[in-house]
């Protein structure tokens, strides 16, 4: 990694030129929520004067950019009796402009989950390579728990990272390209004094957390508790929408579906984003449902995003964003939910303190 | 700096990507084609019950032929382009290179269209995937197959293996429980199974019909006639989930160590390759570390059947 300070005014000079010459993605503000707060979304942008800087948060995060909601898979051209089976590996250079540290630690899970294992995707990978990553640092929102999980800062998956440092940004530039491009553009060395300003960027940013989620054991905790009757109280709450995965930077499953061209001449093979809270997503042909109730659907979630990658490559797959929390109709967040199942666990200890025979 | 230009050039992948990846044996030799099907030709149907046919599939590329090789136990995507791709085990023996057969049942549109289908259709099959049953390893023994239904498709496999080294084996039986007489499937083979292989039978049937001699009951009731060796015994069991607890636990009860009893769990994989989660049970996958698990990694697994 190489360091640079850059002013805001050059800076704004070469993210025009980025922005400009490259199809680009980058925060704006698309609506106001009913409570007045704007509400944001990556959408393109062609200069610097597009990009909300100053945004908070994206609705939906950045993961459709590599993970779009329907992907062609392959192509079938059908030819009398006969078919032509045809694939291609799509990616076109984009630019996305002002992603979070917790946006980009989104990204790097899920480069674990699809470019590693038995079958890398080829398809995530063509729009992975293609993607020239622009980080920007943030004052959380107050429902914001990166921190708890540790994502409130980053040092991989990014061409380029953003502080910001009063007059200037101070550069962390993580590919050659980033380096390259910026080689034209008036920076230099960073001295102490922006060092000291970095280190207390930092600072304030993390001492700006509101909310806390304590996952210290949590993969064991949600063993011990998986018959907790916490599940059924905030299941039947659910409406089994979908809404928290589509809008989850690290929610990746999917379906597969095939379709007919409407001329009858071809077929696609697309694959769907889809949830695990729908209610057929554990079903087998013939009707059996691996998972029927809602609370069931809820845990399975939770045990995904917390417990079950985690046992495979260490790491909890949620990176504490609670776009979820903030999305859900129903107003489950991961907050809650995970404090309500260690609640239990407390009060356990209660009642076998305070138990008489222990006296 | 309007004279600047800072353009992002395309990038294509390649196979340089991919090299630090994990070597499978499912893997097919070239990266691009892990989504691309194998073309086969259907040579033979037959009509099992009024549910279940048996496809007999060739590959026509003669190239894709050779390098398609499975284990006992393996499932492919079969895919109907148009309808879409539905995971089946392979019920043929795994040394038959020329042929692959499957045995389905008519269950959701894809499976339906399959059975409208007839002799010299083509259809595609991506594969093979998942895990497969320890054949070597449990060599030397006795060998329980248990099945419920369907659950006689995935043990077919196994069950060719046996008899093609039926040598290096002590006893074998088969317990196989169905609803009705007439749900039962390879009758036909039966005869071989017993005769030349010296395979035992057991068929049992929850609701007898007329004209049925044979046993009525619950496939738990078989185990009185047999007798089990539990120090030099493997057990195989597929079949509905419900069948799974209660026969695992009755041979647990025995004193088959749960390492020795093998399960085939059902899912319904989207993609086959641990990547769409649709099949994923706590932290596993059924399509990659599945569908054959040992009773014990099913025990430490949440809600597997």
């Amino acid at each position: 990694m190489i360091y640079k300070v850059i002013a805001k005014s050059e800076f704004k000079r070469f993210t025009d030129a980025l922005l400009r010459d490259n199809t680009s993605f980058g925060p704006r503000q698309v609506d106001t929520d009913s409570r007045g707060k704007a509400v944001y979304q990556f959408l393109p942008v062609t200069s610097s004067d597009d990009v909300a800087f100053d945004y908070t948060a994206t609705a939906s995060s950045a993961k459709h950019f590599f993970l779009p909601f329907r992907e062609e898979l392959s192509r079938f051209v059908f030819q009398d009796q006969e078919w032509d089976q045809q694939i291609s590996y799509e990616g076109n250079p984009i630019v996305l402009i002002g992603l979070r540290a917790c946006d980009i630690s989104a990204l790097n899970i899920l480069d674990d989950v699809l470019l590693k294992g038995h079958f890398p995707s080829p398809y995530y990978l063509a729009k992975r390579k293609n993607t020239f990553v622009i980080g920007m640092d943030h004052l959380p929102l107050p429902d914001c728990f990166c921190k708890s999980m540790n994502h409130h800062t980053i040092s991989t998956g990014f061409n380029l990272f953003c502080s910001d440092i009063g007059e200037n940004y101070y550069l962390s530039i993580n590919s050659s390209k980033a380096f390259n491009f910026l080689k034209e553009c008036d920076t230099r060395d960073p001295i102490d004094d922006d060092n000291c300003r970095l280190v207390e960027r930092r600072k304030i940013i993390s001492d700006s957390f509101r909310s806390e989620v304590d996952v210290t054991a949590l993969p064991s905790i949600l063993d011990i508790e998986f018959d907790s009757p916490v599940w059924e109280k905030w299941g039947n709450k659910c409406l089994n929408c979908g809404t928290c995965a589509m809008v989850c930077p690290t929610c990746y499953c999917y379906s597969v579906e095939e379709s007919f061209d409407t001329n009858l001449k071809g077929a696609t093979r697309q694959k769907k984003l889809y949830s695990c809270n729908l209610v057929d997503f554990a079903e087998v042909a013939g009707g059996h449902n691996f998972r029927p109730k809602n609370g069931d659907r809820l845990k399975y979630r939770y045990y995904h995003q917390h417990r079950g990658f985690a046992e495979n490559a260490n790491q909890q797959i949620c990176v504490g964003c609670n776009r979820c929390g903030r999305a859900c109709l129903a107003g489950i967040n991961p907050k809650d939910v995970i404090n309500d199942l260690r609640m239990e666990k407390e009060s356990c200890l209660t009642n076998i303190s305070s138990s008489p025979d222990r006296i | 700096m309007p004279d600047k230009h800072f353009v992002i050039p395309r990038q294509d992948i390649n196979r340089e990507d991919f090299t630090s990846s994990i070597p499978d044996f499912n893997r097919r030799s070239e990266f691009m084609k892990t989504d691309m099907g194998h073309k086969c030709i259907i040579t033979n149907i037959v009509r099992l019950t009024e549910q279940e046919k048996l496809f007999k599939l060739r590959i026509i590329d003669p190239h894709e032929q050779g390098i398609f090789r499975f284990k006992p136990g393996q499932f492919l995507m079969l895919e109907l382009p148009g309808y879409g791709d539905v995971p089946i085990s392979i019920s043929s023996s795994n040394s038959n290179h020329e042929f692959l057969e499957l045995c389905i049942r008519k269950a959701g549109h894809v499976t339906s269209a399959l059975f409208t289908l007839s002799e010299g259709a083509h259809v595609a099959i991506r594969g093979p995937f998942g895990s497969s049953f320890p054949m070597d390893e449990m060599a030397g023994n006795n060998v329980l197959l248990i099945a419920g239904g369907l659950g006689i498709a995935p043990l077919r496999a196994p069950l060719f293996w046996i008899s093609e080294h039926r040598e290096r084996f002590l006893n074998v039986a088969v317990l196989y429980g169905v609803k009705e007489p007439s749900q039962l499937l390879f009758t036909y083979q039966f005869d071989e199974w017993e005769k030349i292989n010296h395979i035992t039978l057991h068929t049992i049937a929850e609701h007898a019909e007329a004209g049925w001699r044979g046993k009525s009951g619950m496939i738990t009731d078989l185990f009185q006639d047999i007798s089990i060796d539990s120090e030099h015994t493997y057990a195989i069991v597929c079949g509905p989930p419900v069948m799974f607890k209660v026969v695992c636990s009755y041979l647990d009860n025995l004193g088959i160590p749960m390492n020795r009893m093998f399960v085939s769990l059902e899912r319904r994989m989207h993609c086959g390759m641990g990547k769409c989660c649709r099949c994923m049970v706590g932290s596993t996958f059924t399509c990659v570390d599945g569908p054959v698990f040992d009773y014990w990694s099913v025990m430490n697994l949440k809600e597997a059947i």
